[in-house]
């Protein structure tokens, strides 16, 4: 069963097993607008959890990703250089930006819940 | 997300922007709609394929008015280097107010009303109105007055079918028969407006200056016509930017003459002999032995934009200017900037770099605009 855990920073991670899948949040594609660009990082890469990881142009201005988990890169979504617009349309699923190996699955499970984020972003505004 | 400290002046479509949802953002000490729920690349496109409504009413509106026409002319030409006195009536002329050292304090449009012997009506960038008005107001001769028309909205409706929208609102042929920057004053939907054929998207299209007071109801009309929808300042951003537009700030300041930024084209011929303007010992010089370094475009390989700030490198690495403005051109489907590079990199098909985090961005210099101008000049 896929655990989803969101962070402060309105990235996302769903891990089934051992692997990570990454993005970021419906409120940060809504905040974000028009996505043009993805910068995403090599496969490979060590992660650091809060560390920025890839970087996402908008129409306006660019917004630094961080990761919400330590671990590895595996996988990066190719989709996102030809239709960088997939991150607007559908954020959680075909706008995924990169998967990881887990490192840390304690630091990992400790990070909201959906119930936990959508209250989080209750007291945005 | 912090909230400035000092409170946010509003236009006269404020609450319908509001009302349609616009995501808003201070511009200019204003409230602006930055975007509406369309988003950005949608009403890009809008603008370009149909009808784009912008409210512009933070820029500046005045009147020059004095006892006839070429005292009111040389008044204004006393600040920049424009033909003025050579302005038909109901036309209209980019120029720049300039300072002693012949850098651009602002950039405006003067237009000649008909019918008004000795009337000059000029638009100014909202950033900068006051330092504009203040200088106007002290440089004139007892003769010539300056009135700030605060009481005025200010509305662009661009693109190719504005014309169509706003003709079944005018007199019969009225809207037809103007050609780009030529202005008159039309009842539009029945409101007295002062309007322009100009813009600032490459498109064809119109500038209507409205009493405020009517400036919702006239907006919410032309929002109803099908082919209208209301465009926010992100769009207008890059639509510019395609078009090859400088925005004050970015492409111009207190330390750039018009020669160097590309806009010798608005200096008049008598002008460059008779002199007059301030800064003329600068901007003679650039005319006559070219100015030291140049705006140009620049279009990059990929989609990843560079922005303003950004260095420009030639082709060995080296740095040889700064990006002014930077995006993604929608219409053009590619990262496009434009900035200062010396004279001799500027020859478009020049290879450059912008920096981007680090890396090195391949590009070329671009001849401007980005994507053509659609103005209706026959």
């Amino acid at each position: 069963m896929p655990e989803l855990r969101y962070t402060k920073d309105h990235e996302f991670a769903r891990v089934d097993g051992d692997v990570a899948t990454v993005g970021i949040s419906d409120y940060a594609q809504r905040q974000l607008g028009d996505v043009v660009f993805v910068e995403l990082p090599k496969v490979g890469a060590a992660l650091q959890a809060g560390q920025s990881v890839a970087v996402v142009e908008s129409v306006k201005a660019a917004s630094d990703v961080f990761s919400p988990i330590s671990g590895k890169v595996v996988e990066v979504n190719s989709a996102l250089e030809g239709e960088p617009a997939l991150i607007n349309e559908d954020p959680l699923g075909r706008g995924w930006l990169f998967k990881a190996s887990l490192d840390d699955r304690p630091a990992f499970a400790e990070l909201m819940d959906e119930a936990a984020y959508d209250a989080f972003l209750k007291t945005l505004g | 997300m912090n909230q400035d400290a000092v409170e946010l002046r509003r236009t006269p479509l404020h609450a319908l922007h509001v009302e349609l949802g616009a995501r808003m953002g201070p511009f200019a000490g204003y409230d602006m709609p930055i975007q509406y729920p369309t988003g950005i690349l949608a009403e890009h496109a809008q603008t370009r394929t149909r009808a784009g409504l912008f409210d512009v009413s933070h820029m500046g509106q005045a009147l020059l008015d004095g006892p006839d026409h070429e005292t009111t002319a040389r008044a204004l030409e006393t600040l920049c280097a424009a033909d003025v006195v050579g302005l038909s009536p109901g036309r209209q002329r980019y120029t720049q107010l300039l300072n002693a050292e012949g850098g651009i304090v602002d950039d405006l449009m003067a237009t000649r009303p008909e019918g008004h012997d000795g009337r000059l009506f000029l638009v100014v960038n909202a950033a900068r109105k006051e330092v504009d008005f203040e200088r106007i107001g002290a440089a004139l001769p007892q003769n010539v007055r300056l009135a700030v028309l605060s009481d005025r909205a200010l509305i662009a409706l661009q693109g190719p079918m504005a014309e169509r929208v706003l003709i079944p609102r005018a007199p019969r042929g009225a809207i037809e028969q103007m050609k780009f920057m030529t202005a008159r004053a039309l009842p539009l939907g029945g409101v007295e407006c002062h309007v322009s054929r100009s813009g600032y998207t490459g498109e064809d299209g119109f500038e209507i200056s409205l009493p405020a007071d009517r400036a919702d109801a006239f907006a919410r009309a032309l929002i109803a016509d099908s082919h209208v929808a209301p465009i926010g300042l992100g769009a207008r951003d890059s639509l510019r930017l395609e078009a090859g537009l400088c925005l004050y700030g970015h492409e111009l300041d207190e330390t750039i003459d018009p020669v160097e930024a590309g806009l010798s084209w608005s200096i008049g011929k008598r002008r460059r002999i008779e002199g007059g303007f301030p800064g003329f010992q600068r901007i003679s010089a650039a005319l006559t032995k070219r100015p030291q370094r140049y705006r140009v475009g620049v279009k990059l390989e990929g989609r990843a934009p560079a922005r303003e700030g950004a260095d420009i490198v030639d082709a060995a690495g080296q740095k040889i200017g700064v990006v002014t403005s930077g995006g993604f051109g929608p219409s053009v489907g590619a990262a496009i900037a434009m900035g200062y590079v010396p004279r001799q990199a500027a020859t478009p098909g020049t290879l450059l770099g912008l920096v981007v985090r680090g890396r090195i961005l391949p590009g070329r210099v671009s001849a401007l605009p980005f994507h053509p101008h659609a103005y209706k000049r026959d």
